[in-house]
């Protein structure tokens, strides 16, 4: 690297990127979430505290409310509930699939669910028949490729997802190298064993939010209405039009995924210069959703590259009801966050097949390391909340009172819906 | 009686079982010193053996009826207080009827040809073996 003869605008990534890809003739290929040095939004918002006239809480004295649900939630008093996801902490583990992860990586996060009591998502590959037991705590998901995808998989899980769209690389399918596509993953998936997995980019049964409702219906007529439906977009430019025709069709969660999301694998154009930041859609989104009056018809999760309890926090103030963390999560298993997932070399045993490398994560351990960090984050939002004066996850949501903030413009300012630092 | 048990889906075949054995039977407990200094060199009691993506830690099994008992001619052989099969230096003469028999292959010889083999580390509670493995591929239980 030090051999180029860089300077501020050919640095020696893009003179590499060149070399590699004078040679090769071939789309640059990379893992994990966006690197580029876009704005953080996270990074400059800053949380209010209480002070004389609304007094703090010490959670350590009084109790604390984390519990969450999900779902559509009843406009009237009367009875007419909807299906609802429960969770002891509003931090979920998002999706990803057996296939882009080792199986031993899946169960770790199934186990970890479980005792954490809140949800996993299979992510496209289908339910592993190990992971059956920790169905209950699973989200399952129905992407564009439909594999593994049959009745009993829907029964299984706590929630169906739909998957439009992921923050990574918004617009663009999935690929399984068949060299990737084991037994296992073949039965798995439904697909011959040895063949290439590929999930279109569109699915192609939806064209329209008319058809998505058609889907949305048809899973939860399968499921006898007992299951709430996630629909799960990429946050792009009109993802508030978009998120409003979702809870329209009859979701009753929506999730959004923004650009620092992380994936297995996508081509290096889309994922550093495609979709938006979860920050700014989600506060379009939270706000399109109270205008229309339909934010209680459906809960909203956002996900996309969320650090730590801090960004959890802030973003339950912006509006959500509940993130989707998974790149913090494979920190916590082993990831450097080398960006070689699409190798299926991965040296730490999360993204490969490789048995050999695939014992390197033992699942008791992996699984002790994520419930630490779940409980760790859950009493970090629990002080937090404590200095704010608010004793329940619930009052802090969409409360945007709370945030302010620092060295952004009157036009970031106007769409997160917040104040400047000292307003 | 709790023993030394494998876990192989776990075992990533880093052999630090290997090393951690020697150090803690080596006469200084030092690992530069067990490693470089120490005549005879200390011997790991434990074996990994590795396959392509196969691998495992095999040590004494601390077997209920144990073969090399039965097979020590000098009573070298025996079970001490804890329950654990080990050697008594002073009365093994190196025939290695016990390495014959051992159903494991986890008797070795050491330098002093005498019996070398798994003695639960007396002097830990935990066999260092099992405390030290990174992937818990090791397990210190009754089965």
């Amino acid at each position: 690297m030090n051999d180029f003869k860089t300077n501020a605008n050919w640095t020696a990534s893009v003179i590499s990127d060149i070399k590699k890809q004078a040679e090769t003739g071939g789309m640059l290929l990379t893992g994990m979430g966006n690197p580029s040095p876009y704005p953080n939004y996270w990074d400059r918002i800053l949380l209010d505290a209480s002070q004389v006239t609304n007094p703090s809480i010490d959670p350590l004295r009084e109790p604390m409310e984390l519990r969450t649900f999900l779902g559509r939630k009843s406009s009237k008093l009367e009875k007419e509930t909807y299906p609802q996801l429960e969770l002891s902490t509003p931090i979920m583990f998002s999706a990803m699939s057996y296939g882009s992860i080792s199986l031993n990586t899946c169960k770790s996060l199934a186990m970890a669910a479980t005792d954490s009591g809140i949800y996993w998502n299979t992510g496209e590959g289908g339910l592993h028949k190990d992971l059956y037991k920790y169905a209950n705590r699973a989200i399952v998901q129905v992407a564009s490729g439909r594999f593994g995808v049959h009745e009993e998989y829907l029964r299984a899980g706590a929630a169906i997802e739909i998957k439009v769209g992921q923050g990574a690389k918004p617009g663009i399918g999935g690929h399984l190298p068949g060299e990737k596509v084991s037994k296992e993953i073949s039965e798995t998936r439904m697909i011959p064993e040895g063949t290439d997995a590929i999930s279109p980019a569109p699915h192609h049964d939806i064209y329209s939010i008319e058809d998505l409702r058609q889907l949305i219906y048809a899973l939860k007529e399968a499921t006898d209405y007992e299951k709430p439906v996630i629909v799960k977009i990429a946050a792009v430019h009109n993802s508030a039009a978009i998120a409003s025709g979702m809870v329209r069709a009859g979701a009753d969660i929506i999730a959004l995924d923004g650009f620092r999301g992380g994936t297995g694998a996508t081509p290096m154009i889309v994922r550093n210069h495609t979709g938006i930041p979860i920050e700014l859609a989600l506060a379009s989104v939270d706000q399109r959703l109270r205008d229309e009056g339909i934010r209680n018809d459906a809960s909203v999760v956002v996900a996309g590259g969320f650090r730590s309890s801090a960004d959890i926090i802030k973003a339950i103030a912006l509006g959500a009801d509940s993130v989707y963390i998974a790149s913090s999560a494979l920190i916590a298993v082993g990831c450097t966050m080398c960006q070689k997932c699409y190798t299926g070399k991965c040296a730490w045993g999360i993204t490969t097949q490789d048995p050999e490398l695939v014992k390197r994560i033992n699942p008791e351990i992996a699984k002790k390391r994520l419930n630490n960090l779940i409980r760790a984050w859950s009493l970090e939002i629990k002080e937090v909340l404590g200095s704010m004066g608010i004793n329940a996850v619930e009052s802090l949501r969409g409360n945007k009172e709370r945030l302010r903030g620092i060295g952004l413009n009157e036009t970031e300012l106007k769409i997160l819906g917040i104040k400047h630092a000292g307003e | 009686m709790k023993v030394v048990y494998p876990r192989e889906e776990y075992c990533i075949g880093c052999k630090l079982c290997e090393i951690h054995c020697l150090v803690e039977h080596s006469k200084s407990k030092d690992i530069i010193k067990a490693f470089r200094k120490e005549f005879p060199k200390a011997m790991n009691k434990n074996i990994v053996e590795k396959r392509k993506d196969v691998s495992f830690c095999v040590s004494c099994r601390h077997c209920p009826e144990a073969p090399c008992i039965t097979a020590c001619m000098t009573g070298a052989m025996h079970r001490n207080k804890k329950g654990a099969v080990v050697v008594d230096k002073d009365k093994c003469v190196g025939c290695w009827m016990c390495i014959m028999v051992c159903p494991f292959g986890v008797i070795k010889r050491d330098g002093e040809k005498i019996a070398s083999k798994c003695d639960l580390c007396p002097d830990k509670e935990i066999p260092v073996c099992v405390k030290n493995c990174p992937n818990e591929a090791l397990v210190y239980e009754e089965r």
